[in-house]
């Protein structure tokens, strides 16, 4: 069949650039975190319409990982959602593990102290959404001061895996290493000193009349465009929708875990305004310093550290699932993310062909809906309050 | 609803022959739908009030290999009101001569299908018939051949420019 997208698209920019403005939005512009291109069709300050490019950080993922196995995939997966790494790796590690048929035999420290870390690069994730956030608006101090703070859950996760991004600390079978001695009480002393910093940015940034009135009633994303264009995390719970997988899917220990999920009410505006979104994620924040301190209550008394305690003991020999096929989904910082394995070989460790589902792939994919008609000015808080990652977004 | 009632709801919607067969073997059971009528199985079970899959979560284009000789597309619906999963499969065969094997989109449906199309027609290669805009998404527009292909050579020149790594 001959394809004649490229033509039509060539032509609509011709014809736009005649009749209208065409300007390019990024790769460069610091608004778009990271290599972003918008296109905008404009007609003074309004967009008419908005086509994003992308690609600019594709590092072929999959083509990688059908070439490694399954352990040498890990560190690739690090460098997918990069301001997540913990989230993408536990959720390959536990694809791989239910495809072996060892998910039951994970010690429940392992499960523990994997939840524990995953939660601290949430909040590392949801810090950094928050504070470029407040760049993007013109908000400078938040960015600087949720900075600061995150720097030291940059420093516990380094001191336990010996790297600051990119982690390569969860395995398949178990971990890197155990936690470092004196971890927990660090870990606790974090969540004690970071509460009233939460109520502080709240002050500063959250009730903030400027702030509100740039992000309220703007970029309104309803429920059912939000489910039928994949959004998901905090965009579908900034909706209105309880819809999360740690617990809809109940996986690793997060059934014995107490939290909230919260959600878009449209207390400044609309339900599913950039408020909302902006909102729902500070929430998380302090639910996800709940599920670390009750993690912390578990690691500190009845999983208490032992010497004879080896993370790498139930370390499969060789990773050899049975030929099938897999689809694994967690909730990253982002939101689905999902790992599908095809697995054809019963000797092979390579999956015969794996795929990414990225959520921030699927949540830009809706900007082009919700930013026809808007200003230019609030399309940059648009973008921002869609916290995608590039290099997710480009594999 | 379980896999054997969603089997029984689409064989009485649509005639025996829109199931080709089923995986069973694995943890997640897939249904393999005939190719052409695969938007309109996507329809019904998103429409249909008892199953409501109203979530394409993944979309994912394979090719099986030069000797199978066949293309495939791998959908992954969620519901979100029943917390259901369930995978469809659809495949053809092609030889890989004669253009890009062609399949339905389910755009219309999922918007989601989208970018998602958009990224199997350019990683793997396959034509979605009646997609608003199959453009590449993740190369660029003059990239030739198609990388997740099991068959795809390493470009040596890009633009006339070598490439040695």
């Amino acid at each position: 069949m001959i394809n004649t997208a490229l033509e039509n698209y060539n032509h609509k920019i011709a014809a736009a650039s005649v009749e209208d403005m065409v300007l390019n939005m990024g790769p460069q512009h610091p608004s778009t975190h990271g290599v972003l291109r918008l296109e905008l069709i404009t007609d003074g300050e309004i967009v008419k319409e908005v086509i994003p490019h992308m690609g600019y950080l594709h590092r072929c993922f999959e083509k990688h990982a059908e070439s490694l196995t399954y352990q040498q995939t890990i560190p690739f997966t690090d460098r997918l959602d990069y301001l997540a790494s913990m989230n993408n790796s536990h959720a390959w590690v536990m694809g791989v593990e239910r495809m072996l048929g060892i998910d039951k035999d994970i010690p429940k420290r392992v499960e523990y102290i994997r939840v524990l870390v995953c939660e601290m690069n949430r909040i590392a994730s949801h810090l950094i959404a928050i504070g470029t956030y407040g760049i993007d608006i013109g908000a400078f101090t938040p960015f600087l001061w949720l900075f600061k703070d995150r720097e030291h859950i940059m420093g516990m996760l380094e001191w336990a895996s010996g790297s600051r991004m990119l982690y390569n600390y969860i395995w398949v079978g178990g971990l890197f290493y155990d936690l470092p001695v004196g971890f927990e009480e660090r870990a606790r002393e974090f969540v004690n000193y970071f509460r009233p910093k939460m109520a502080e940015l709240n002050q500063l940034l959250t009730e903030n009349q400027i702030f509100i009135s740039r992000t309220a009633n703007v970029g309104v994303l309803p429920r059912d465009v939000a489910i039928n264009y994949g959004c998901s995390g905090p965009m579908l719970r900034g909706s209105g929708l309880k819809w999360d997988l740690r617990r809809i899917d109940n996986y690793s220990v997060y059934p014995e875990i107490d939290f909230e999920i919260p959600v878009g009410k449209g207390e400044m505006g609309t339900v599913g305004d950039c408020w909302d979104r902006y909102k729902v994620r500070v929430d998380e924040i302090e639910q996800s310093l709940r599920i670390m301190e009750q993690c912390l209550d578990r690691l500190q008394n009845e999983l208490k550290r032992t010497t004879d305690f080896d993370p790498r003991a139930k370390l499969p020999r060789k990773l050899t699932p049975k030929p099938q096929d897999y689809y694994i989904r967690c909730e990253g910082a982002k939101g689905e993310l999902g790992f599908y394995f095809m697995h054809t070989d019963a000797r092979s460790e390579i999956p015969f062909r794996a795929k990414v589902r990225a959520p921030s792939f699927n949540n830009l994919s809706v900007l082009p809906e919700i930013a026809k008609g808007v200003m230019i000015a609030d399309l940059i808080a648009i973008v921002g309050s869609i916290d995608f990652v590039l290099g997710e977004v480009d594999r | 609803m379980s896999f054997e009632d969603i089997k029984l709801l689409l064989t009485n919607t649509f005639g025996a022959d829109v199931i080709e067969g089923e995986e069973t073997g694995g943890l997640q059971p897939a249904l393999l739908i005939a190719p052409d009528r695969i938007a309109d199985v996507c329809l019904e079970l998103r429409n249909n009030s008892k199953t409501y899959f109203d979530f394409l979560s993944c979309l994912t284009g394979v090719d099986y290999g030069v000797e199978a000789g066949r293309f495939g597309v791998v959908y992954h619906l969620a519901s979100i009101p029943y917390k259901l999963q369930l995978t469809l499969k659809i495949s053809k065969e092609h030889d890989r001569t004669n253009g890009e094997p062609v399949f339905k989109s389910v755009t219309p449906v999922y918007r989601t299908a989208d970018w998602h199309e958009r990224e199997a027609y350019d990683l793997v290669g396959i034509f979605f018939e009646g997609h608003p805009d199959l453009r590449r998404i993740l190369l660029p527009d003059d990239w030739e051949g198609y990388p997740l292909r099991k068959d795809y050579k390493t470009a040596e020149y890009y633009k006339g420019i070598k490439i040695d790594f």
